[in-house]
């Protein structure tokens, strides 16, 4: 929304999915209960890095953010690589094989569940932009910084505050991937070009258009997994991704140039 | 003023000219050799990024394209098709130089900048990944392999210390371009575009072509690092080759030694390996923890020094 360009995003998932795993294994917290511990964490977690860290080092440089972030990755990733070594870990769920009938097929149940947040949360989402005043200040700051501090908005916390947005929801799809997914330090690097392609093909801030995205972007993944194989499947995402950056940098439903 | 600081820093690159020059005669372990070879093969793969990044100001996250595809290019022409190492080499080199040249029209054409530059190249890094992994003629997951067959004319040198000569030569000739760049008209007009696209281009400068020499020429000195990477380890496999892990170490160096700077990335690569060493000496040898500093140094190199450790000596001079 901001137009941050966070490279860091991964790795603080693949912190998130750590967290989860530890919460359950360490203390048998449910990953759905843990949405209530770690959604809170990650929000401070995510408006401290962004306030005490990233803003003072990038000095407010677009270029310097991107370094920022992938310096904050690098930490990160080796950090989880130093502590809980390369072993992949996941976690058994008592409800992780439960196949529920939706018609056409028969789903998972947490991918169900995962489905449903991911609805809940975009919700939330376009409720909290276009009702709060948080909402309104963050779209304004995106708009027209100047004019934004001008009127009293401070641009700094809005950032922030954002960020830790981003974090969260980062947190809460941790949560939600965590029954039917594994965590390796490495983990987050997956994710990362799929996220960025995801937003550049709705139109960065664009709400419907991530949706839209996502899904489009689910589909081009399963068929050329279908149609080219395991390992030469993965191309699709990345192909789309400079495609759309090429072609059409807007998004489909974003209306702003880069 | 500008002649004196243009005599001084031939002063220096002499003087470390010389130093590297003397350094196999003080060193009679094999570990110190290899330490010196892989600071000055980092020095190659960052002076080759500099180029692009530092000068030009066009930051690239997916420099292992270029590495990879000088990596896989003599190793396939090798192996393959049984052709010779040197003349492998002079066309692995013009195959990094064409990927350059590929990906650098396509994404200036169509005007991307800055943050989603890095990005495209990141895709490109990993499209390229993908396919050298699925593929069988590339060795697919395995990787490649060249056969051991000691000998100038191969390429590969029994006496380890004459890959440190390769490499410090190669090292030489790039620094001898990236002083080229900082004294030439092509130079003056990279950094413009650095310092403001829009300007220059209203000056009559023609951005793309600039930009486009800059990541071709960048492409070509990546390749040959790929090239001496695969000589010197006659093994390559597409994390390797093709991996972000060899885009952040092509950024790294001159990010720390000082971006746009002729000795940055030579002081870098330096910098990195004495501080990998280093940590590796205090913690232990546990995987991830030299990146971790690498990391650490990158965010305090950022916020202090964001000329690098260049801006040390600028500072006083």
């Amino acid at each position: 929304m901001l137009h941050i360009i966070n490279f860091a995003h991964g790795s603080v998932l693949m912190m998130a999915l750590y967290a989860g795993y530890f919460l359950f294994s360490l203390f048998g917290v449910d990953p759905y209960v843990a949405i209530l511990i770690l959604a809170p964490l990650f929000f401070c977690l995510g408006y401290a890095l962004q306030r005490f860290v990233i803003a003072p080092i990038s000095f407010g440089k677009e270029q310097n953010v991107l370094l920022v972030t992938l310096a904050l990755s690098i930490i990160l990733d080796n950090l989880a690589l130093f502590l809980w070594t390369s072993t992949t870990r996941s976690i058994d769920v008592s409800y992780a094989e439960n196949l529920v009938d939706v018609g056409v097929t028969m789903v998972a149940l947490p991918r169900l569940v995962a489905l449903g947040a991911a609805i809940v949360i975009g919700l939330l989402f376009w409720l909290l932009m276009t009702w709060t005043d948080l909402g309104k200040a963050i779209r304004a700051v995106a708009r027209e910084r100047q004019g934004a501090r001008i009127v009293g908005i401070s641009v700094d916390h809005i950032f922030a505050m954002s960020f830790g947005i981003g974090t969260a929801c980062v947190a809460i799809a941790a949560c939600l991937l965590l029954p039917t997914f594994y965590v390796t330090p490495q983990v987050g690097n997956a994710f990362i070009l799929i996220a960025f392609t995801t937003v550049v093909l709705g139109g960065m801030g664009s709400f419907i258009g991530a949706l839209v995205a996502g899904l489009l972007l689910g589909i081009v993944e399963a068929l050329s997994g279908i149609l080219l194989g395991e390992s030469l499947g993965q191309i699709g995402i990345f192909l789309i991704f400079i495609l759309v950056l090429l072609f059409r940098p807007t998004g489909l439903f974003g209306q702003r140039a880069l | 003023m500008k002649r004196r600081g243009f005599d001084a820093q031939l002063l220096v690159l002499l003087a470390l000219g010389l130093f590297f020059l003397a350094l196999p005669q003080f060193i009679h372990s094999s570990f110190w050799l290899g330490f010196w070879t892989m600071a000055l093969f980092f020095a190659l793969l960052g002076q080759s990024w500099n180029v692009l990044g530092g000068f030009g100001g066009q930051i690239s996250f997916g420099h292992a394209v270029f590495f990879g595809t000088g990596a896989y290019m003599s190793a396939v022409l090798q192996v393959k098709f049984g052709i010779d190492a040197w003349t492998s080499a002079a066309v692995a080199v013009g195959a990094g130089a064409l990927v350059g040249a590929f990906i650098g029209a396509v994404s200036f054409r169509y005007g991307l900048r800055g943050s989603y530059f890095a990005l495209v190249t990141l895709a490109f890094a990993e499209v390229f990944r993908v396919l050298v992994n699925a593929w069988d003629f590339t060795g697919a997951g395995f990787g490649m392999l060249i056969a051991l067959k000691p000998g100038a004319a191969n390429l590969q040198f029994v006496d380890r210390v004459w890959f440190y000569y390769l490499i410090l030569a190669l090292v030489a000739i790039t620094l001898a371009i990236a002083w080229w760049i900082e004294h030439s008209r092509f130079g003056a007009y990279l950094i413009a575009v650095r310092e403001d696209e829009d300007a220059a281009q209203a000056l009559g400068i023609n951005c793309f072509r600039v930009k486009l020499a800059a990541i071709t020429l960048s492409a070509a000195l990546a390749a040959l690092a790929g090239i001496f990477y695969m000589q010197y380890f006659l093994f390559v496999d597409s994390h390797i080759a093709y991996g972000p892990a060899m885009s952040i170490n092509a950024l790294l160096a001159p990010m720390i030694g000082g971006m746009g700077t002729v000795l940055g990335p030579l002081i870098g690569a330096v910098a990195l390996g004495g501080l990998s060493e280093f940590t590796s000496a205090a913690i232990g040898k546990t995987p991830g923890v030299n990146l971790l500093a690498y990391g650490i140094l990158l965010l305090i190199i950022l916020r202090f020094l964001p000329n690098g450790l260049m801006g040390l000596f600028r500072g006083r001079a």
